[in-house]
Parts: C-alpha cells; structure tokens; sequence
C-alpha cells in the first residue's frame, strides 16, 4: 500500500474513512483513473470489518457465508492492487464547500489538502444510556468490547451483562462467549427481541436469558462494576417497582443503537434531515450518493445506519459517480453500472427487517430529488 | 405472542409452521438437515452451498428456505455455511436406541472423540447426555467445526446443541 509523500496537496478524489463504504469506493475511483487518497484515523484500514468474525448474511454477491475479517481482507487486496494511496492514523477534522480538507497525521503534523471531489464514509458511533453506576468501570459499548475480545485480544470482564437485543447486542454476545467469557443476560427494553431469530437463537441455545421489557435500574460497585439491577418496564416504559433482579456481573455492554458521525458533512453546508430509524440526522442524498454541496458525496453508515453489505453496495455507487463527475466513464457505463448496484442494493433492502430500511432510503432519496442537480 | 422474538429460540410449534423443518415422516428417511430458520432474512448460502441442489430459497432472497430431502445426502456444507448457525443434521436411526446430531460449533475448547458431553435444548437447558462419535473440520469450513454426537434417540426434537466445555 503507497505511504502518503507527506508533499501531494492535491488529490482528484478524497476518501474520508477507510470502512468498507470508503474501500469499495476507492476501488471503484481508481478503477476508472482517478487519483485518489483514502484517510482514516485509525492504524489500520478496514473500519468495522476486521472485528466482524462472524460469516456473513446474504447472497454469493454479497460474500455471504464468508467472515467480515476475510472480506476486508479481499478489499484491501484489490485497493494494494490499484496503488490506491492510504493515509492511516491521520483525522480529518474540518472541511470546507470548496473541498479544502484538515487533517492531522499522527497527532502531530496539521496540514490542509485539496479535492476535486470528497467522498465521507466515516461510519458512525455507539450510543449510550445513564443510569445509576454508568460511569462505573466496566460499562461500556458492545463495539467497544467487540474491538478488545477481536482485535485487542483481550477479554474486558468475565460475566457480561448486554443492554440491548439488537443483531449488535446479540453477534456481540456470541463472540464474548466464543472469547471465554459468561454472559448473565441480554436485556431489552422493547416488548420483542430486535435481532435476528438465527441470532437470537444460537446465544438462547448457549443458556443466556433474554429479559424483555426490561432495563438497567444501577449498577452497583466500588471501583467496578460488581452487580446489575435491572427492572421489568409497563406499557408506557415505566418502571415497575418491586420487580427488580439482582446479576453478579463485571461488565455491562450497551448494544443501544449507533448514530451517523456526520460532523464532517455538517461542517461541509449539506442539508440533512431526521430519520430515527437510520440512527438520527442524515445528509440528504441522491441515488449516486451526491450530497446537496457539489462535489461531495457520502457512502455508508454515515448515510444512515444499515449494514457492511450495503455500506460496500453504497461505496461502489459514490465511487463510480465520482468517476463519472470527473468524465473518466461516459453514460452508459455509469448507467449500466448504477442500475445493477441499485437492483443489489434493493434486494439487501427487502423482508420483514429490510424493508424498514427501504422506506427510510426512500424518503432520502425522495428529499434529495428536489435538492441535488440532475446529472449533467 | 411469538416465543422467538421473546425468549431467543423458536418453539416447537413455531418450527413445525416454518416450511424447512422435517415432519416426522421426513425424520425417517436417514441423515437429513433440519433448517431452523423461520424468519424473512434476505440470506441464501444453504441453498448456493448445497451440491446436490436440495435447498431453494429462490427470489426475492428473503423467502423461507425449502427442502426437498430426496436429494439431501447429509453431507453437512449447508450446515457450516449458514451464518446463522441454524441448521444441523439428524439422524434418528443412527442405531437401534441412538439418533445422532451434527451440529455446527465455534466455541473452544473443543470436544474430543469419545468424550461424554451434555446435550441441550434450544433454551439452553440441559436435557440428556451423549457421545462425541467424531469431529469434522476442514478448509472449506472456515474454521467452523461439525461434531457429531449420538444420544437417546427419545429426545431427538428437543435436542439442539451441546453445553460448553
Ligand atoms: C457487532 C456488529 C456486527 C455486525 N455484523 C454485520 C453483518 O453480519 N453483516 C453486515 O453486513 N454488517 C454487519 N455490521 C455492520 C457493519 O460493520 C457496518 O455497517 C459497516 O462497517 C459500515 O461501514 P462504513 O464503511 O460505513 O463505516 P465503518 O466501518 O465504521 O468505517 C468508518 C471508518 O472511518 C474512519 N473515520 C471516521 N471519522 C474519521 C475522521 N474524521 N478522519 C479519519 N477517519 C475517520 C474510522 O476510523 C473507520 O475506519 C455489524 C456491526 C457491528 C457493530
């Protein structure tokens, strides 16, 4: 992989976070000619992929049946293969609409670079909760401890307890088991589980218990966390008294959602609008993935909160729009190519759990007609 | 109220409506995969994986998998290759009071040929003890390990996976 010269200022295309919505747009821009520069802060590329060693859904397109951590491995080979320059531990920390970009390269050296075009794929961040105790060491987020058990190796406590039944909450579970620890129970505020059946499944047969309208009353410990006491919701959310259940457990994971880390956007003038159901505010954006500031384009949970499989299928769009705005790939090829990304796309988008996340698309898509200007 | 979206594990009933899970004339014709999967997911690798072209899902990707048993051999690709770890193999006449299950596994340690471990259900709760006849793993797994495991056949509908070691 080229290391940065630390002496270009100038790139045809900046890709802000190299998950798999930043890799698979890389691949797609460069494929075409363009000289891009791929960014992201940690030390590694890949985002969230390399912590998923889990076989994924899907179809055979999509890598289905294969582990996220060998899909990343995949896009990292064909990003070696197309010389696609990659900045590692280097943040970008503002923008501007006329795509001047601040980085930091490794805490230290402060610069400014400028695109022709930018593509945002910075993913998106945990949620929290508070209740009594949250400060406690040994509360933390469900990605959280899934970075320690998959790419630190090291076990955050021996008895979880899991807030939140999520595929998040519940593939997290699994791997601490699978990493050697206990999990006391998986907690859920809603009436229903949220996760996969398949999911849900596989840690019920394990013997965790799931605890349905239910959530965290305290936590309780001197220095750490020692107890959880959680307690049974009605219908209104409120909590019940008198039906609080006392667990011995060292940590306490929140699988509570994630939200859009869309600061960049914003700093960029992009319009955006509120949808719950993809994590919060989210840039509004055409099906080419264009932003409503020229030039600047975004892929990914970033774009409201789905999956790695449609965070490539959206990566693989911008990537190609961005050619196509840089007149690398005529008509035609940019048509033919956007069609068959989008019929992917919808059939991740389909079912009892994508469909959701079809109608939430839709009404992007849907503000970002009135907005974006056509293509040319 | 559906007992998978509330206790994590489908019940039996919930199964039986779902059109991959054997009847009990089905559990009679040998070693077959038995698809534990009710939900509309869009996932297809049971029926890309399988050689013989037992299993359909078909379009949109998200309808329920079918199985046609007269042409599953029990081969076990399907069962490594579902990412939800929802299929295994049964065989209810594995001897005259033994059924035999194969059960995908990614937990270490690992069991050893022989050993005596405990089976449970799809809660978790242990139901009967059992045999390790033998351990498969391979390249094409990806890691994933098939164990199979024989015990009283009474129990073959409950019985779901073993207890970690
Ligand atoms: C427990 C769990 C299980 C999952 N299982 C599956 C699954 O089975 N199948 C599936 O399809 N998906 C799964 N996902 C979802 C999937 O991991 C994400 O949807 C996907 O990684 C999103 O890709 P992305 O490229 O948009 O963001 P990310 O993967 O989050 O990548 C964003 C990158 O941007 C970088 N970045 C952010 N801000 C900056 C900045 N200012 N400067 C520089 N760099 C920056 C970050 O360091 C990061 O590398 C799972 C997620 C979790 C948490």
């Amino acid at each position: 992989m080229g290391e940065a010269s630390g002496k270009m200022n100038n790139y045809d295309v900046v890709i802000v976070g190299a998950g798999p919505a930043g890799l698979a747009a890389s691949i797609e821009a460069a494929g075409a000619g363009a000289r891009v520069l791929l960014i992201d802060e940690n030390n590694k590329p890949g985002g969230q992929l390399f912590k998923q060693i889990h076989k994924f859904f899907g179809s055979r397109e999509h890598k289905a049946g294969t582990r996220g951590i060998n899909i990343g491995t995949e896009l990292l080979d064909d990003t070696e293969k197309l010389n696609i320059e990659v900045m590692l531990n280097t943040e970008v920390c503002g923008l501007t609409p006329d795509k001047k970009i601040w980085i930091i390269e490794n805490k230290e050296i402060s610069r400014e670079i400028t695109a022709g075009k930018i593509i945002i794929a910075t993913g998106a961040y945990e949620n929290s909760v508070q209740f009594d105790g949250w400060e406690l060491p040994g509360v933390m987020g469900a990605g959280a401890a899934q970075t320690m058990i998959n790419l630190n190796r090291v076990l955050p406590g021996h008895k979880v307890l899991m807030l939140g039944s999520g595929n998040v909450g519940v593939i997290v579970s699994y791997q601490l088991m699978q990493a050697g620890a206990e999990v006391a129970a998986i907690v859920e505020a809603a009436p229903t589980l949220g996760g996969y059946g398949v999911h849900t499944a596989k840690v019920a047969r394990a013997g965790v218990p799931f605890y349905t309208s239910h959530t965290i009353k305290r936590a309780h410990g001197k220095n750490r966390v020692e107890r959880v006491e959680i307690v049974q919701l009605d219908s209104n959310w409120k909590e019940i008294e008198g039906t609080e259940k006392i667990f011995d457990a060292d940590t306490i994971c929140l699988a509570v959602g994630l939200t859009p880390m869309v600061e960049l956007i914003w700093l960029a003038g992009c319009k955006f609008t509120f949808i719950g159901s993809m994590g919060g505010y989210v840039p509004v954006h055409d099906r080419y993935m264009r932003t409503t500031v020229d030039g600047i384009y975004v892929a990914g949970d970033v774009a409201g909160i789905e999956e790695a499989s449609t965070a490539m299928e959206e990566g693989r769009l911008a990537g190609i729009s961005v050619a196509y705005d840089l007149n690398l790939i005529d008509d035609a090829q940019a048509e033919k190519r956007i069609e068959e990304i989008w019929t992917k796309l919808d059939s991740l988008r389909c079912g009892q759990f994508g469909e959701k996340r079809k109608t939430a698309k839709d009404r992007i898509l849907e503000e970002g007609e009135g907005m974006i200007l056509c293509h040319a | 109220m559906s007992c998978l979206k509330k206790c994590g594990a489908p019940s039996i009933e919930e199964l039986r409506a779902s059109p991959g899970f054997p009847t009990e004339e089905d559990y009679k014709t040998g070693n077959i995969a038995v698809i534990e999967c009710i939900e509309q997911i869009p996932c297809n690798p049971c029926e890309t994986s399988c050689p013989r072209g037992a299993i359909n899902v078909g379009n949109p990707i998200t309808n329920l998998p079918t199985i046609d048993l007269s042409k599953c051999t029990g081969c076990g690709i399907c069962v490594v290759k579902c990412p939800g770890i929802a299929i295994h193999l049964m065989d209810i006449n594995y001897n005259e009071d033994s059924a035999m299950i194969t059960i995908p596994y990614e937990y270490l340690p690992l069991p050893q040929a022989n050993d005596t471990v405990t089976l449970v259900d799809r809660m978790g709760k242990e139901v009967c003890e059992g045999k390790v006849e033998k351990i498969l793993s391979s390249k094409a797994y990806d890691l994933t390990k098939l164990i199979k495991v024989s015990f009283d056949k009474k129990y073959y509908e409950e019985i779901i996976s073993i207890k970690r070691i």
